[in-house]
C-alpha cells in the first residue's frame, strides 16, 4: 500500500502536518533523524518521560542533538573566506523527535498585518530583495487560530496595542509573570513602551489531556519533563493515535526520489546505515530552514534560489546588574515581550535617514534572566573569587536583560548550499552557511540597543553592556556566527517561479506533489519567533493538500 | 578508585581543580564537591553500560516524585560513534575521520595533566595558580568540566549531595514540585 504522505522531520511544522492530514483520513510517515525521546517507544501514542531538569544533559552533552562531531555544519561571513572558517555547530535547533519545538522555551507570536506587505508599504532597502508575502495575515489567520488551539497557547487578549485582529480567544490565559519581568515591564511603560504577556506555548491550565506548567524554570533549551510546554508532543500523540501514522526516528533522508514533475518517496538510510525507499503519493518537507535547502540540493533541484536568502534574526542584547535578586531560575524563562521596536517611531525613521537607508525595523524585545548555574559559573574567573562570585551571583540572581529578535532582511548572498569537503558521519555532504548581516541590522542594532539599556537604567541597573550577535567583531571569527537559532527564508514562497522556489500553498513551482512545511519558506524574517507562524503555513498547506 | 585516570593522574587533577574553584567560607572546594570524580566519570563513561552520558528523566527524587535520574539512557549507533570520538578520539579509525583526526578529550586530559608538571602537587598554591595561568588551554579544558562537576546534577558524579547548589542557593531540579506562582511574581 501506498503511504499518502511521506513527512520529513518532526518539528512544529512536520507534527502540524501530521496533525491535520491523519485527521483527514490520510495515511502518513514521519521520518527523523534525530532521536525519539518524545515519544513512549511502548506505545507512541503516549508521551516519554525522558526529558529532565538537567542542565549538563541538555547544555554541554547535546542529548536534543544534532551533535557537531557526527553532524556537523560548516560556516563562513563571506565567499572570499574561503570554503569554510568554521566547522561543527550552526544556529543548531534540535535533531529530535518534536524538532526545534522541544527545546524553546515557547515563545509563539503571530506576526502582525502589516509584516506580510512591508515592501509594499515602506518600500525597497538597497542590497535586499525585500518583497511582499504571497498571502496576508487574514488569509492566514484562521490557521493561526487553528496552529494556537493545535499547539496550546496561553495568552491575554488586548495586551498587547499592535496586535492583529484574532478570531478567537487564546485557549489558555498567562501564566504566573516573573518578578523580574514586572519590574521591566514597570520600568518600560514609564518610558513609553507596551510590554505584554508574551503568548506563550505552555499550559497555565490543564489542557488537552497535559498538566499546567509548574514554573520549574527548566524551560528554554530543555524538554518539558511534565509535557506542560506545547512542543509538538499534542500533535504527533494524536496523529499516531488515528493509527494513520508511521514514526521513523533516526532515519536520515537522503534523497527525494523523482520521475519527471512527480516525487514517488524519499530514500533514506536506517538506524542500522542500510538505504531503503520510502514510497508516497506526497512528500512534505520539514527540515527547518537548514536542513531543508541541503535536502533539495541533495536531491538535485536545480532552482538557483535554493538556500538564498537565510535569515536569522540579528539580536541586539542589552544586559545589566540589578540591586535586588529576580530568582530568574523560576517560572517560563520569558514572560514578558515589547513590540515597539518593530513599529518604531519619529527617532527611528531619522536614525535610518543618518544611515542612508529608507527605514529600520527592530524586533520583539524578550525580557529576560539568566537562572542556570553551570552557564553562570564559566563566566567569572577561575581562582580565589570564584565562589564569592557565585555566592553574591550578578548574573544568575542580579541581571537582567533585554534580547531584540531584530528583522533580518534577505539578502541574496546570506545563503545554505552544500560544503564541498565536509561530510556528516552518514558520508554526505554537510550545509554550508555563508552569511553576514547588513547595513540594515547593523543600524537597527545600533539604534535601539541605547534605548534599551535607557529601560535597564530605569529599572535601577548598576551596570550595563549592549552587544549583538553575531558579533562586530572579526567576521570570520566564531564571533561572526549568529545564535538566535531561528533560521528562515531559504526557499522562498512567492506566486513568480522566477523569483521563488515555492508557490503560496507552500508548493515547489518545480514539482507537482513536494510541499515545504517550514520556515524556509518564509519572505521575510519579521521581528517574531518563526514558530507558530510555520505551523499556521503548515496547517494551511496540509488543508490544501487534502482539499479541506 | 578513579574509574579512567591513573590515580597519580587524579591526585594532580584534584589539586587543579581545588585552585579554579577553590573552597571558601559559603562553598565547598572542587575536591570536597567531588569534581575530579565528575571529570573521571566522562572520561570513563563508557567503561560502565550504559555509558555515563545522559542521566533519565523526569525526576531525581530531591523535590518529591520516584527517583529516575540516576537511569542512565542507552545510546543509539550515531550518539556513540559521537561519544566515543569526543572521548577516546578518532585513533586512526576510518570511521571516525571521515572529516579528519579528531584528538579525543582522554589524551587532552592525560597531556594537560602531565603538562602541569610532576611538581605541580608540591607548589605552594600561588605557584600552582602561576602555572595554571601558563598553560590557558589546561586551565581552560578543566575549569569548563569543573563548572559542570560543580553545579551540574549530582548523579554525574560531582556536587557531592547538592553540595555546589546549597552553596549558592540552588534549588536544582525542582521537578515535580516547581515553584507556586506567588514564588515566580513575587520579590
Amino acid at each position: 500500500m501506498t503511504l499518502d504522505a511521506v513527512i520529513v522531520g518532526s518539528g512544529p511544522g512536520g507534527a502540524t502536518a501530521a496533525d491535520v492530514l491523519t485527521a483527514a483520513g490520510w495515511s502518513v510517515a514521519i521520518i527523523e533523524k534525530g532521536r525519539n525521546h518524545l515519544l513512549d517507544p511502548e506505545d507512541l501514542r503516549r508521551p516519554a518521560f525522558d526529558y529532565s531538569n538537567d542542565e549538563i544533559k541538555y547544555l554541554t552533552r547535546h542529548f536534543l542533538g544534532p551533535d557537531p562531531l557526527v553532524e556537523p555544519r560548516t560556516f563562513r561571513a563571506d565567499p572570499v573566506d574561503g570554503d569554510h572558517t568554521h566547522v561543527g555547530e550552526f544556529n543548531s535547533v534540535p535533531s529530535t523527535v518534536g524538532g526545534g519545538g522541544t527545546h524553546a522555551d515557547g515563545k509563539v507570536p503571530r506576526f502582525m498585518p502589516d509584516d506580510f506587505r512591508v515592501h509594499s508599504l515602506l518600500g525597497p532597502q538597497p542590497d535586499a530583495d525585500v518583497a511582499d508575502w504571497p498571502l496576508g495575515y487574514d488569509e492566514l489567520e484562521p490557521f493561526y487560530a487553528e496552529a494556537e488551539r493545535l499547539i496550546g497557547v496561553a495568552g491575554t487578549e488586548g495586551a498587547n496595542p499592535f496586535a492583529g485582529p484574532r478570531s478567537a480567544p487564546f485557549p489558555m490565559p498567562s501564566g504566573a509573570p516573573m518578578y523580574g519581568a514586572l519590574l521591566s515591564s514597570e520600568a518600560a511603560v514609564r518610558l513609553g513602551y507596551h510590554p505584554y504577556p508574551a503568548p506563550t506555548a505552555a499550559n497555565s491550565v490543564p489542557y488537552d489531556g497535559r498538566p499546567a506548567c509548574n514554573n520549574c524554570g527548566f524551560c528554554a533549551y530543555f524538554g518539558c519533563p511534565i509535557h506542560a510546554k506545547g512542543d509538538p508532543v499534542a500533535m504527533l500523540v494524536r496523529a499516531m493515535a488515528t493509527g494513520r501514522a508511521e514514526l521513523h526516528a533516526e532515519t536520515f533522508v537522503s534523497r527525494i526520489c523523482f520521475e519527471g514533475r512527480k516525487a514517488t518517496g524519499v530514500e533514506v538510510v536506517a538506524p542500522d546505515g542500510s538505504k531503503q525507499v520510502i514510497g508516497a503519493r506526497h512528500v512534505v518537507v520539514a527540515a527547518g530552514a537548514i536542513e531543508t535547502p541541503r535536502l533539495l540540493l541533495l536531491s538535485g533541484l536545480d532552482h538557483p534560489l535554493v538556500g538564498r536568502y537565510l535569515m536569522t534574526h540579528y539580536q541586539t542584547i542589552v544586559a545589566g546588574t540589578l540591586p535586588v535578586r529576580t530568582h530568574a531560575e523560576r517560572g517560563r524563562a520569558v514572560t514578558h515581550v515589547h513590540d515597539d521596536m518593530i513599529v518604531g517611531d519619529d527617532d527611528t525613521r531619522a536614525a535610518a535617514v543618518a544611515a542612508g537607508l529608507p527605514w529600520l525595523r527592530g524586533g520583539m524585545v524578550e525580557h529576560s534572566g539568566s537562572g542556570l548555574p553551570i552557564m553562570e559559573a564559566r563566566h567569572y574567573p577561575w581562582g580565589e573569587q570564584h565562589p564569592h562570585l557565585m555566592t553574591n551571583s550578578p548574573i544568575r540572581q542580579r541581571l537582567w536583560a533585554f534580547i531584540m529578535q531584530g528583522e533580518d532582511l534577505p539578502y541574496p548572498g546570506n545563503r545554505v548550499d552544500l560544503d564541498p569537503t565536509v561530510r556528516d558521519a552518514r558520508g554526505f555532504p554537510v550545509a554550508r552557511v555563508t552569511y553576514r548581516p547588513g547595513r540594515h541590522e547593523l543600524a537597527a542594532s545600533a539604534h535601539y540597543g541605547p534605548r534599551l539599556r535607557a529601560i535597564l537604567k530605569e529599572m535601577g541597573a548598576e551596570w550595563t553592556a549592549v552587544t549583538s550577535s553575531p558579533g562586530r567583531g572579526n567576521a570570520t571569527s566564531p564571533e561572526g556566527i549568529p545564535e538566535s537559532r531561528h533560521n528562515m527564508g531559504t526557499v522562498r514562497m512567492g506566486a513568480d517561479p522566477t523569483t521563488s522556489v515555492v508557490g503560496p500553498a507552500g508548493r515547489l513551482h518545480q514539482f507537482d506533489n513536494v510541499v515545504v512545511a517550514d520556515s524556509s519558506v518564509f519572505v521575510t524574517s519579521t521581528g517574531y519567533g518563526p514558530t507558530l507562524t510555520l505551523a499556521a503555513l503548515a496547517a494551511r498547506a496540509a488543508h490544501l493538500l487534502v482539499g479541506s | 578508585m578513579p574509574v579512567w585516570l591513573t590515580e597519580d593522574e587524579f591526585e594532580t587533577l584534584s589539586v587543579a581543580c581545588d585552585r579554579l574553584l577553590p573552597p571558601s567560607d559559603a562553598s565547598p572546594g572542587a575536591v570536597a564537591a567531588g569534581v575530579p570524580d565528575y571529570i573521571d566519570g566522562l572520561l570513563g563513561a563508557f567503561c560502565v553500560d550504559p555509558p555515563k552520558i545522559w542521566a533519565g528523566g523526569p525526576v531525581s527524587g530531591r523535590h518529591g516524585g520516584e527517583p529516575s535520574f540516576a537511569r542512565f539512557h542507552r545510546l543509539g549507533a550515531l550518539d556513540e560513534l559521537a561519544w566515543r570520538m569526543r572521548i577516546e578520539g578518532s585513533r586512526g579509525l576510518p570511521e571516525r575521520e571521515f572529516n579528519g583526526p579528531v584528538i579525543g578529550l582522554q589524551e587532552r586530559y592525560r597531556q594537560g595533566l602531565a603538562a602541569l608538571g610532576d611538581d605541580f602537587r608540591q607548589l605552594g598554591p600561588q605557584a600552582q595558580d602561576q602555572r595554571l595561568r601558563s598553560l590557558p588551554h589546561v586551565a581552560d579544558l578543566l575549569f569548563g568540566h569543573a563548572c559542570e562537576g560543580m553545579y551540574g546534577a549530582p548523579e554525574y558524579g560531582g556536587n557531592r549531595d547538592g553540595s555546589g547548589w546549597d552553596a549558592i542557593g540552588f534549588a536544582g531540579d525542582v521537578q515535580p514540585r516547581g515553584w507556586t506562582d506567588a514564588e515566580v511574581s513575587d520579590p
